[in-house]
């Protein structure tokens, strides 16, 4: 089902158009209303009668996390504060969390593009929603239960954590749409197996996964234990929240909900726009929205935008799945390493659990590159001999994925802290050397 | 003919090996032998117990990784040479040992050796053939 054919099958032509026209407004406010953005544009040596269709984005200046917390609290509003009725915050890793506010608009248009989530993957108003996003501050549990309301869906507003609980009203309930992190989905797989319930005989029809990087082999795995459609889904706070992009039913890339979102890809180093088909760092300016109109926001994260036609019928164009990002790249021996493609090569053998802890240290002066994977109980064997060979696996195709060597530590099933929101699976202890 | 061994991974880190052998005690399992292999990071516990069913319930619902492996126990003559009499044959039949480990019996002059082989129906059928009779399961569990 499309939530809203008239804009997310839109003609391209007359789509660009709307961007370009959007473009302008929201580019008109910030400058006015925004000292921040006024004073970047100066600086920057564009003004807004320069922008006048949606090419004209590239002589907008970006804007980073920096300028966030510059901000904080409130500097980045284009409204005063009785206009806005929500605010979100993201968790600071360093210092200040991320603050984001809504007008009751932003709000009305966020729930839409979460419910375009939820009908992408093939959500209907027939179905159950069970949120297990968190709720709070953060914007996944809130977004999607305001996505399920939009599509008319009953929400249970479970948010997260509470794993028993979770699978007891998803059997009692009978729900068929889940909402949540994709290793939380794992480990609710995990605990239905060890109080012996068959999540094949629950109704569950499609899962909404996203928050944290996952793979192809994660979904694989994910959709083997849980009877339903992983769909991947996109969002960031500094944008709006979830409901940015999400795959369809076809599961071959993400649609941008570009008359909202308007999506571009820069090389990291030099800001440069890349063409279609290009990896590098997704940009993001908010066409719409009244309380922070964002121009042209770094997300860090690394993507390509896909621009062939979907078998959907969604016009809009497509993003890759997240494969990493600029700033969770670590530099070990100098070599650049993402989790991702760690991620990759243990999903790849066979008997190792999908939870993995990356530490990096230093002896001496040299980076010390530590993975350590649980052995699940199929593989564990009473010989020395074999768990070495396994392990022996892991580090050849370890270094032939990332080029340089890695200590493989097996580690007992479920001693790997299984987080409940963003998995926290990089530990690099050389900072605090 | 073919003995019941238990193994449980575990990690490296101190209080592992009391933790399981206190599981054990807990529920009532009396351990007939063991014998642990270590490496750097992690160890493998083999043991012999005198109720495998209720040892791998109790192992399992606390969280341990635990297998089940077929050996095989001999008795061999608590004097020099008894282990060599055992090993002879099967060298000559190029029956490959895995591993083994041995414990004197209490009331006897004899020891018990348990063995572990790629191929255990090999290796039985070697044994008969040498004249040696491997100890039944029931009575190395209540040894």
């Amino acid at each position: 089902m499309i939530l809203n054919p008239e804009f997310e099958c839109m003609d391209r032509k007359q789509l660009r158009q709307i961007q370009g026209e959007r473009l302008r407004e929201v580019v008109r406010r910030a400058y006015e209303k925004i000292p921040i953005y006024r004073r970047k544009f100066e600086e920057h040596g564009v003004h807004p009668d320069d922008i006048r269709d949606i090419d004209d984005i590239v002589k907008l200046p970006f804007t980073t996390k920096e300028d966030f917390r510059t901000a904080y609290p409130f500097g980045l509003f284009a409204v005063p504060l009785r206009e806005i009725v929500r605010v979100h915050a993201s968790s600071g890793t360093t210092g200040k969390p991320t603050v984001v506010g809504y007008t009751r608009r932003d709000v009305e248009i966020w729930a839409e593009t979460c419910a375009r989530t939820l009908a992408c993957g093939g959500g209907t108003p027939d179905d159950v929603l069970q949120v297990a996003y968190g709720y709070g501050l953060f914007t996944g549990g809130l977004g999607m239960h305001y996505g399920g309301e939009r599509l008319g869906a009953m929400v249970v507003p479970m948010s997260g954590g509470n794993t028993r609980r979770q699978i007891m009203l998803m059997r009692d309930f009978g729900t068929s749409l889940l909402a949540c992190t994709p290793s939380y989905a794992l480990l609710i797989a995990e605990v239905a197996d060890e109080e012996g319930i068959d999540l094949k005989k629950l109704a569950l029809k499609t899962g909404f996964f996203g928050a944290e990087p996952w793979t192809e082999a994660m979904r694989a795995q994910i959709e083997e234990r849980l009877p339903l459609k992983a769909i991947d889904i996109y969002g960031l706070s500094e944008v709006i929240g979830p409901g940015v992009a999400s795959e369809c039913e076809e599961q071959n890339g993400l649609h941008i909900f570009e008359d909202h979102f308007y999506p571009e890809i820069i090389n990291p180093e030099t800001g440069e726009v890349l063409p279609p088909g290009q990896r590098g760092e997704l940009v993001f300016t908010c066409l719409t929205k009244e309380a922070m109109p964002v121009i042209r926001y770094r997300t860090r994260d690394i993507t390509l935008l896909d621009e062939t036609p979907c078998a959907c019928g969604r016009t809009s164009r497509r993003m890759a799945r997240v494969t990493g990002r600029t700033d969770d790249m670590l530099i070990i021996r100098g070599v650049n390493v993402f989790p991702s493609q760690i991620e990759s090569v243990l999903m790849k053998v066979e008997g190792i659990a999908p939870h993995y802890v990356i530490v990096v240290d230093k002896s001496g002066v040299m980076d010390e590159l530590e993975i350590k994977v649980e052995v699940s109980p199929e593989v564990f064997s009473d010989e020395v001999k074999k768990m070495e060979t396994l392990r022996e696996r892991i580090a050849q195709e370890m270094y032939s994925v990332l080029g340089i060597s890695a200590r493989i530590t097996l580690a007992e099933p479920k001693t790997i802290e299984r987080s409940m929101g963003k998995s926290k699976r990089v530990i690099d202890v050389r900072e605090q050397k | 003919m073919k003995v019941q061994q238990l193994s449980v991974f575990l990690e490296n880190r101190s209080g592992r090996l009391a933790e399981v052998a206190r599981l054990l005690g807990d529920a009532g399992v009396n351990i007939r032998a063991l014998s642990l292999a270590d490496t750097a990071d992690f160890g493998i516990l083999r043991l012999i117990v005198n109720d495998v069913e209720r040892a791998v319930e109790v192992l399992r619902r606390a969280g341990q990784t635990v297998s089940l492996t077929d050996v095989v126990a001999v008795e061999v003559p608590d004097r020099p040479g008894g282990l060599a009499e055992i090993l002879e044959p099967l060298q000559e039949q190029e029956v490959n040992v895995e591993y083994l480990y041995a414990f004197v019996e209490k009331s006897s002059d004899r020891a018990v050796v348990v063995l572990r082989f790629d191929d255990v129906q090999a290796a039985l059928e070697v044994l008969k053939q040498a004249g040696i009779t491997p100890l039944a399961a029931e009575k190395v569990y209540t040894l």
